[in-house]
């Protein structure tokens, strides 16, 4: 019989600081085209010589992981599942100047060694003494959700008990500016919120963001992760039956959604995709998070922390909601997530 | 006993062959595929020797029937021509009649065309269009579009297993019943940032390598791209497929001991065998043939072997490395040793672990050392990377 996932602990470090439950009531809008994290204190969780060597994607992953570890009560998972979309941007980059600039001479491997994807996996594995199943997707805006399904479907088939899926993504330099240049970041300069965005491009960001999911329900449980979908490529006339069918399979009615949680960026041409599907749920309350947190490749993640929020309290501050509308009880809530309008996921919650 | 997923179809493209049959050929007569760097300048150039497709990205482009002006990586560009060998063999005409996945995998992306314009980007606007080539999602995003592949999608990154894991994925999806085909594999192109990186570490072979040989000096790069067509029992049933070899089994595990080396009693290694067997339903007696990761550093091949003994114990059936012929390709390792461990089973044949004179002095290992005919029924094929990733995969006859 098919085993139920749950999500029992979050952690995250973004550009509104370290996850808590005031989180989301304390977040301001961001208004500018890159945002860093704000990084909380690392030493009481790595050692000072390792913070030095590590970037900001592994203390940041390290950091969300044992939050979300802490609060599921997981001392050692089944599986260490991971997203990047852009890997360790900051090492990579470090090591390639260095190649270049030295013409190949007097390298050392540290920001070698660190480069590669599968490094925040990794390190979270070597800091637990994890010896378990350990995978890194890499696939843009579903590198998270990859991540995610793979946890879903070894909970559900009850090959684990207790998972640490998750994402992280770092900013760099030479990589964010070569972005803005091709206009998928905003320009220095520009600020304008997610909402009253008239211009090309995104305000990007970073971010760490993972979860404690496991097959038995705690007291405190967020919520239960129905079924997880991607898809490579769907246009905006196709979306429709893309969604009627994910939530047909999962027997699910559309009048059943009770809130949308969607990856609204403020690229008004990508946006379009949301306004479609908002067509069809005209009555629902809808709800968006990257005014808060930025863009980038794994953000998403944070959609899945703010709806887990969502189900297990009921309600969210007022500055979550897209198109609000009255709503007594939350039961099932649906993310949706595109980049420019590719790497489609969709994610369904139920209350617990 | 479980009889696995339905492999359908395999492509591939390496520096012994740019198909199945050339690769195949190269393998018997045991002509390996390491030379110098041509096709780009490093200043290692003499130092080291590689596994090097001798096709241009240009030639790849015409062979590919490609636009003069497009944003293929090398990368992508041998991940499509093996990916479509490994669709063409299967005989998929049209991607959208069953529910049809591709999971790849790289460790470099697009780092060849990054490490080439990385300054150049901010004042050339001409070459802008390969900025977004530089991702891992990049190269898979190509060979989906190429293929007319609408659905699932993604890509895995565990360094040196990642095609591992890529097969061990679909190969789950498939018997979930959410997916009931899926393309899967990996592809990674030569760059400077990895030979540099494997430099630094001191771990590269001034000539040809020798795994599991008393006096190894390190491993040979190499560049390549393989994909394995996964069917569901209901597909090949349906379409009267045949079916090449099934994966028996995978197993996942991580070493959990240092981001770049093995640990001393390869406990990742062990315990990644040890769930693959397990998952197949066998007994380690059971395996006739084991590819090894075998890269021919001296820390993988003694981490490696003693993992081997503690699976096997004193009865190692035959086995050996063949990353003698390819070098070590990175992320497409795994699927590359995946479609020699079908062609072992097709054709009953071990290969020879090239290179090799002297046993190891740790223990009592001695691979194949020529092309071998034997009864083959199971291969096991192992693949490690770093950040203590390691993956088995077992290959069972049709």
């Amino acid at each position: 019989m098919k085993k139920t996932a749950y999500i029992n602990g979050i952690g995250a470090v973004t550009a509104q600081g370290v996850w808590s439950e005031r989180l989301l009531a304390d977040a301001t809008e961001l208004q500018q085209s890159i945002a860093p994290v704000q990084h909380p204190s690392y030493k009481e969780m790595i050692s000072p010589a390792m913070v030095r060597r590590m970037s900001n994607g592994i203390k940041m992953g390290i950091y969300a992981s044992q939050q979300a570890l802490d609060e599921a009560e997981i001392a050692m998972p089944d599986a260490i599942v991971a997203g990047t979309g852009l890997g360790c941007l900051e090492d990579s980059e470090k090591f390639l100047r260095n190649v270049l600039d030295n013409d190949e001479q007097f390298l050392t491997p540290t920001a070698f060694i660190q480069s590669t994807h599968n490094t925040v996996a990794s390190q979270i594995a070597l800091r637990l003494q994890c010896k378990a199943y350990n995978f890194t997707y890499v696939h843009r805006s579903v590198s998270f959700e990859s991540a995610l399904l793979d946890a879903l479907l070894q909970l559900q088939s009850g090959k684990a008990t207790h998972i640490l899926a998750g994402a992280s993504d770092e900013i760099s330099d030479h990589t964010y500016s070569l972005l803005q240049q091709i206009g998928y970041i905003k320009q220095d300069g520009i600020q304008e919120s997610v909402k009253n965005s008239t211009s090309v491009g995104v305000n990007y960001s970073e971010g760490a963001v993972f979860f404690g999911l496991s097959t038995n329900k705690m007291a405190h449980t967020y919520a239960e992760i129905v079924d997880v979908r991607i898809q490579n490529d769907v246009n905006q006339v196709q979306l429709k039956d893309f969604v009627a069918l994910f939530l047909q399979e999962n027997n699910v009615a559309i009048e059943e959604v009770d809130a949308l949680i969607l990856g609204i960026n403020g690229d008004i041409e990508s946006d379009q995709y949301y306004t479609h599907l908002l067509a069809d749920f005209d009555a629902v309350p809808t709800v968006y998070y990257k005014h808060l947190i930025g863009q980038f490749d794994s953000s998403s993640a944070f959609g899945l922390a703010v709806a887990s929020q969502l189900l297990k309290h009921q309600e969210l501050p007022k500055q979550l909601f897209w198109q609000e509308q009255e709503r007594k009880n939350f039961r099932y809530v649906l993310l949706y997530n595109q980049f420019k309008g590719k790497d489609h996921s969709l994610v369904l919650l139920r209350a617990c | 006993m479980p009889s696995g997923v339905a492999i359908t179809g395999m492509g591939i493209i390496s520096s012994i062959g740019q198909s199945v049959e050339e690769n195949w050929h190269s393998l018997v007569r045991e002509k390996h595929g390491i030379s110098r760097v041509e096709n780009f300048t490093t200043t290692h150039v003499d130092d080291i020797m590689v596994g090097e497709i001798k096709l241009t990205n240009e030639e790849l482009i015409y062979r590919l029937g490609l636009p003069e002006t497009n944003t293929f990586t090398r990368t992508a560009l041998l991940g499509l021509c093996a990916a479509k060998e490994a669709v063409d063999q299967a005989g998929i005409l049209d991607m959208q009649t069953y529910r049809t996945g591709l999971i790849s995998s790289t460790s470099v992306g697009g780092m060849d065309f990054t490490e080439r314009y990385f300054y150049d980007y901010l004042t050339e606007p001409a070459l802008q269009r390969y900025i977004t080539s530089h991702d891992a999602g990049d190269s898979t995003h190509k060979i989906a579009d190429y293929l007319g592949l609408q659905g699932f999608v993604t890509t895995i990154s565990t360094a040196c297993s990642s095609a591992a894991n890529a097969i061990m994925m679909g190969a789950r999806l498939i018997q979930s019943g959410r997916l009931d085909r899926v393309i899967v594999g990996g592809a990674d192109a030569l760059s400077k940032f990895t030979i540099n990186g494997f430099k630094t570490l001191m771990i590269l072979s001034d000539g040809l390598c020798q795994p599991f040989d008393q006096h190894r000096k390190g491993l040979n790069l190499g560049e390549a791209a393989a994909y394995l067509v996964l069917e569901s029992a209901e597909v090949v049933q349906k379409e009267n497929k045949k079916v090449l070899a099934y994966l028996a089994g995978y197993g996942n595990a991580n070493d959990a001991f240092h981001q770049t080396a093995s640990s001393e009693d390869g406990e990742g290694a062990f315990l990644a065998m040890q769930k693959a067997l397990k998952v197949a339903g066998l007994q380690a007696t059971d395996i006739d043939y084991v590819n090894v990761h075998g890269t021919a550093t001296p820390n993988n091949d003694l981490s490696e072997g003693r993992a081997l003994i503690r699976i096997f114990g004193n009865q190692m059936p035959p086995f050996s490395s063949t990353k003698a012929f390819t070098g070590h390709t990175l992320a497409a390792a795994a699927a590359i040793e995946a479609v020699y461990s079908i062609l072992a089973l097709q054709r009953e044949t071990a290969f020879a672990n090239l290179n090799f004179e002297t046993p190891m002095e740790e223990f009592v290992l001695i691979p194949e050392t020529e092309t071998k005919l034997t009864p083959i029924r199971k291969v096991l094929s192992n693949s490690f990377g770093f950040g203590g990733n390691c993956s088995t995969l077992i290959f069972s006859e049709s």
